[in-house]
């Protein structure tokens, strides 16, 4: 049984969970670079509850209760966790400013590793995609000789599909129409032929603002009939994040490690049928390229998850992203879609299937633009005029992010002039991240006590590392994981940013941080060094004490730790109970 | 999910589009589509300054070529250094660049008389809309019995109750006084918490100021009995004040509710919970398709904003363009500036345009029998009262749609004008109205104004 509760974990508030609670107390999480404000009198007045405390003596009339606080917030929101911009960026950026202010560190700049923003690391734009953006931006440049003519091509037909032919009115809710269709045309020429409707196609705020919208539809029901969905462990915070908020039952699989983050489909079956009991199973969430595993799927795990989810009557949601970053030559991109059309039409038209798709990764990254798109295949048509409603609380998608993920689809052609220029960009930044996922991957394995995995695709990597268990005890006297421990010195040691594996899910006991390929080779070699210098000093730390003494611990800490855990399920299951009521 | 049920009328538009475009023969060459709040959509051209200063942010080449205003460029290049990596392709801190939320935090502060403002209480988001959901999401409990409530202008901007009532919460409306030219009355607002009792549990208070759909401009005097109001029960104030560039009554003046908080002094100033909303879509700007907009939140517990950065980071950031389309309109060309002279033109030219469609608009309307439409003082909507005679409504009845929506459909069969049906927006029971967009050019609107005219009167004659 008890088992049984660790994969199945239900949201469990703050309260309940303390892990890292005092890095969110001492964070100044929303701190700014700009200008500092000073103090004046009454600046307070508006902002802060110290303020209201201030006042409150002084005044005649006694201070009013707030009417939001923590008590009567929703529950769901308070159990957001979001680790990619979570404590650990925070204090990164007070550590930056403080350099900025001419603060004294033991290194020069923060370098963040933390966050696949490959524009904010220096890598540039594709030419032709700005070109295109800035011509449907201020269109009297299309008069100027200094564009080419099939970026003016492409930016008058874009105009066209807007409203009053600016990028400035309000879009359909699903997107502008002649994008779609260059979409589902870009599908059906990568996926060789299969079929895809533009119809089926929607423009969104990024990907993420679709996986919110799918996963939103797909959520309800109480008690045992409330909706459960899988998700990889390790997993992109994003699908937790929504999971919590939508106060949805997250069930976990594990991937395994042992053999390059490969999804096992034992252990997803594993998964499943434990949760079953428990909850409504109704969706799976694959990642391929994996975040933060770097993973890339072969054809015949697509063939079984697909194969086990029409047999189980799942709801498949495809995280695709990083389709354009594979980098291993033995490994090659296989959408799911495709997979499903080669199993035939059985699965091909009965398997609902979402796929999504993003501007801010593959060879562009363009985060700052907010756009994506996703395909939905074998939807209940009633349930798709539903899904067009959700969409239409949030207007439109941004109407240049349209624009940009139009470039994506519809690059220049081998006749275009823009072509050359846009296949050399194009191989560059793919080549240097190809080098750069080695060059990671090599340095890492060199290390005593970190283990990294081939970084076979995606933008980053997820060693293991070891931790003695001295950190593990110090780290939980701080109410932190110990690798938010890890993560925090190598903040603060080297001005080094990454992420701890604890904030993506990992297997009790192990411990990982994710971080990113992004900087330049130059850098990332310097970054990997110091990082190397920084475990080697961490473990001679950790490991000075007698080592019987620290076997002790060891046990103390896996005992406290089981009985965290039990605590958790327990009032996780406590709240599965309520909700039945 | 409630069903909206009104699409029909936006889809039969689009299908006359597309009829036309294949040549089909109407009694009219084109569909005058005023169904939204969409300026450029209806033809208003975007300003130049910020268009060329989103290309050359777009473009850096342009920063080094002459073919832009030097204050063009230099700004661009100003917002390019804020930008990680000098690129508007990265992400952005959770609640936006902090110099542009910075420069918004500024602008509060003089647009509110020296009112304080912090820009660590300010998030920007992909509109204004979103920023609101995300505040809503935090207020509304999903599962909490008896549901959570929020108490609602009538007439609404509907997609806010829809929202609502998506989060799990339920809106208890308080109706606007239409004869006294949309009047917010505290005894409504009395009225309207009583008729909650025992229904849901009313936790916020939204209002909407400029009005939409009605065209009022809040008084001090009500925005002041409001914030006594929401003090005395407790409630979370929720001002959505996207239409605050647009005020158009001579004697109206738009007023913050930040601003009437702060000035009402303490302890309403240190007390009253509010969120305030702006946006980069409407105004002089229109930039509706960036998708820009921010909310400013005062008094709030320390620990709840924790959890509202939390909420806003799995958003990522909002659109950079948009962030730095914020930066402009907060911050727009000064007088010297070399872009100020076309700035001025243009903004000048769409106050003009303003000035005319809200005269023609009331003339006409209030001299056809069966309409009547009460002064524009603000906003971007004329929401005019339709009487429909009686036989109209029996139709209407025949067919099975709401009267107004009726009048709409006949509308746009005939003579190609959307506009949108009033009973979206939650009027007062048993009154008809009309919505739709001012923010056109004038002769976009003339044209609109004489197709409706003779459809009317045709319409009356039909069914008197």
């Amino acid at each position: 049984m008890l088992r049984l509760r660790d994969v199945v974990q239900r949201s469990v508030p703050p309260r309940n969970s303390p892990l890292n609670s005092g890095l969110w107390q001492r964070a100044g999480y929303k701190t700014q670079l700009g200008p500092q404000v000073t103090e004046q009198p009454g600046l307070k007045r508006f902002s802060t509850a110290e303020a209201t405390v201030q006042t409150g003596p002084g005044h005649p009339c006694r201070m009013r209760e707030k009417s939001l606080t923590m008590a009567s917030l929703s529950p769901q929101v308070k159990a957001v966790e979001y680790a990619v911009r979570g404590p650990i960026v925070i204090r990164a950026g007070d550590i930056e400013k403080r350099l900025q202010q001419g603060g004294k560190e033991s290194f020069t700049e923060v370098i963040k590793a933390n966050i696949g923003d490959a524009h904010a690391m220096g890598q540039q734009p594709i030419t032709f995609l700005r070109q295109v953006v800035a011509l449907c931006c201020y269109p009297e440049l299309l008069q100027s000789p200094s564009f080419p003519e099939d970026a003016k091509q492409r930016a008058q037909r874009i105009l066209q599909g807007c409203g009053g032919q600016s990028l400035g009115s309000y879009s359909a809710s699903q997107g502008v129409e002649c994008i779609r269709q260059h979409v589902a045309e870009f599908i059906t020429e990568r996926d060789q032929g299969v079929p895809s409707d533009w119809n089926n196609i929607y423009l969104t705020t990024g990907a993420s603002d679709g996986i919110m919208s799918i996963l939103k539809l797909l959520v309800s029901g109480e008690g045992s009939g409330r909706t459960g969905v899988l998700i990889p462990i390790p997993q992109y915070p994003l699908y937790s994040a929504a999971l919590s908020e939508l106060d949805a039952v997250h069930i976990h699989y594990y991937l395994d490690e042992d053999s390059c983050w490969a999804l096992d489909i034992e252990e997803l079956q594993r998964a499943y049928l434990s949760a079953k009991q428990l909850c409504t199973p109704r969706a799976l969430c694959i990642i391929n390229p994996g975040n933060p595993t770097g993973q890339v799927q072969s054809k015949k795990c697509i063939e079984e998850v697909l194969h086990f989810a029409y047999e189980e009557n799942l709801f498949v949601m495809a995280d695709e992203v990083y389709q354009d970053n594979v980098y291993s030559a033995d490994c090659h991109f296989h959408s799911f879609k495709k997979v499903l059309y080669e199993m035939g039409p059985e699965y091909f038209n009965n398997v609902e299937l979402v796929s999504f798709h993003s501007t801010s990764k593959g060879y562009t990254g363009e985060c700052g633009f907010r756009g994506g798109y996703m395909e939905v295949l074998n939807m209940d048509p009633r349930v798709k005029e539903q899904l067009v409603k959700l969409l239409s609380v949030r207007l439109c998608p941004p109407v240049p992010g349209q624009a940009a993920m139009d470039v994506i689809v519809n690059p220049p052609r081998e006749h275009e002039p823009s072509y050359a220029q846009f296949i050399k960009e194009k191989s560059s930044v793919l080549d240097v991240l190809a080098q750069k996922a080695r060059l990671t991957e090599q340095i890492l394995n060199s290390v005593p006590g970190i283990k990294c995995n081939p970084v076979q695709g995606a933008m980053y990597a997820f060693p293991r590392i070891f931790i003695p268990p001295r950190a593990i005890q110090e780290a939980k006297a701080r109410s932190m994981a110990p690798d938010m421990l890890y993560c925090l010195k190598l903040l603060e040691e080297t001005g080094i940013c990454v992420v701890p594996g604890s904030g993506f899910g990992q297997r009790e006991g192990t411990y990982h941080f994710r971080m990113t390929i992004l900087p330049s080779p130059e850098k990332l070699t310097v970054l990997l060094g110091k990082l190397k210098e920084f475990h080697l000093r961490f473990l001679e730390k950790y490991s000075r004490e007698g080592a019987p003494s620290s076997s002790l611990h060891r046990e103390e800490g896996a005992q406290s730790s089981n009985l965290h855990r039990e605590e958790g399920a327990q009032s996780s299951s406590l709240h599965r109970e309520e909700g039945a009521h | 999910m409630k069903k909206l049920d009104y699409t029909v009328l936006a889809r039969r538009g689009n299908q006359i589009k597309e009829e036309l475009r294949q040549k089909l023969r109407k009694p009219y060459k084109q569909v005058i589509d005023l169904y939204w709040g969409d300026p450029h959509a209806a033809g208003v051209k975007p300003l130049s300054f910020v268009r060329q200063v989103l290309a050359a942010c777009l473009y850096p080449d342009l920063v080094n070529s002459n073919t832009l205003p030097v204050d063009v460029r230099q700004r661009a290049q100003r917002l390019l250094g804020e930008c990680a990596g000098g690129s508007v392709g990265s992400y952005t801190a959770t609640a936006g660049i902090p110099e542009i939320v910075h420069r918004i935090s500024e602008f509060i502060t003089k647009r509110d008389g020296g009112a304080p403002s912090d820009p660590e209480n300010i998030y920007i988001s992909p509109g204004s809309q979103w920023a609101l959901r995300n505040i809503l999401k935090v207020l509304v409990n999903s599962q909490a019995s008896p549901r959570t409530g929020v108490l609602t202008p009538g007439p609404c901007y509907p997609l806010t109750n829809f929202t609502i009532k998506g989060l799990g919460g339920v809106t208890v409306p308080y109706y606007l006084s239409e004869e006294q030219g949309w009047e917010l009355h505290v005894e409504e607002l009395h009225r309207a918490l009583d008729s909650a009792k025992g229904l849901c549990n009313p936790v916020a208070l939204y209002v909407i100021n400029p009005g939409n759909p009605a065209g009022y401009v809040q008084s001090r005097k009500t925005m002041q009995e409001v914030i006594r109001f929401a003090s005395e029960k407790r409630l979370f104030l929720l001002a959505d004040e996207v239409y605050q560039e647009c005020v158009h009554g001579e004697k109206s003046e738009f007023l913050s509710y930040k601003r009437v908080l702060s000035e009402m002094g303490p302890p309403l100033s240190d007390t009253v919970e509010l969120a305030s909303f702006h946006s980069a879509s409407k105004g002089f700007m229109g930039e509706c398709g960036l998708r820009g907009g921010y909310v400013e939140l005062v008094n709030l517990d320390p620990d709840v904003m924790k959890c509202i950065y939390k909420l806003f980071s799995t958003d990522t950031c909002a659109p950079v363009l948009s962030q730095i389309a914020l930066d402009l309109m907060t911050d727009p060309p000064q007088p010297g500036d070399p872009s100020y002279p076309l700035y001025s033109e243009e903004t000048q030219h769409i106050k003009t345009m303003m000035v005319h469609n809200v005269k023609r608009v009331f003339e006409v309307l209030n001299s056809l029998p069966g309409f009547s439409c009460k002064p524009m003082e603000g906003g971007g909507f004329a929401f005019p009262r339709l009487h429909l005679p009686p036989k109209a409504i029996q139709k209407a009845k025949e067919m099975e749609m709401e009267p107004d929506l009726f009048y709409c459909m006949r509308l746009l069969e005939e003579a190609g004008v959307l506009v949108k049906p009033g009973m979206e927006n939650g009027p007062k029971e048993g009154t008809h109205h009309i919505r739709f967009c001012i923010m056109n050019p004038e002769d976009t609107m003339e044209e609109m104004l004489s197709r409706l005219s003779s459809f009317h009167t045709q319409f009356m004659k039909d069914f008197s």
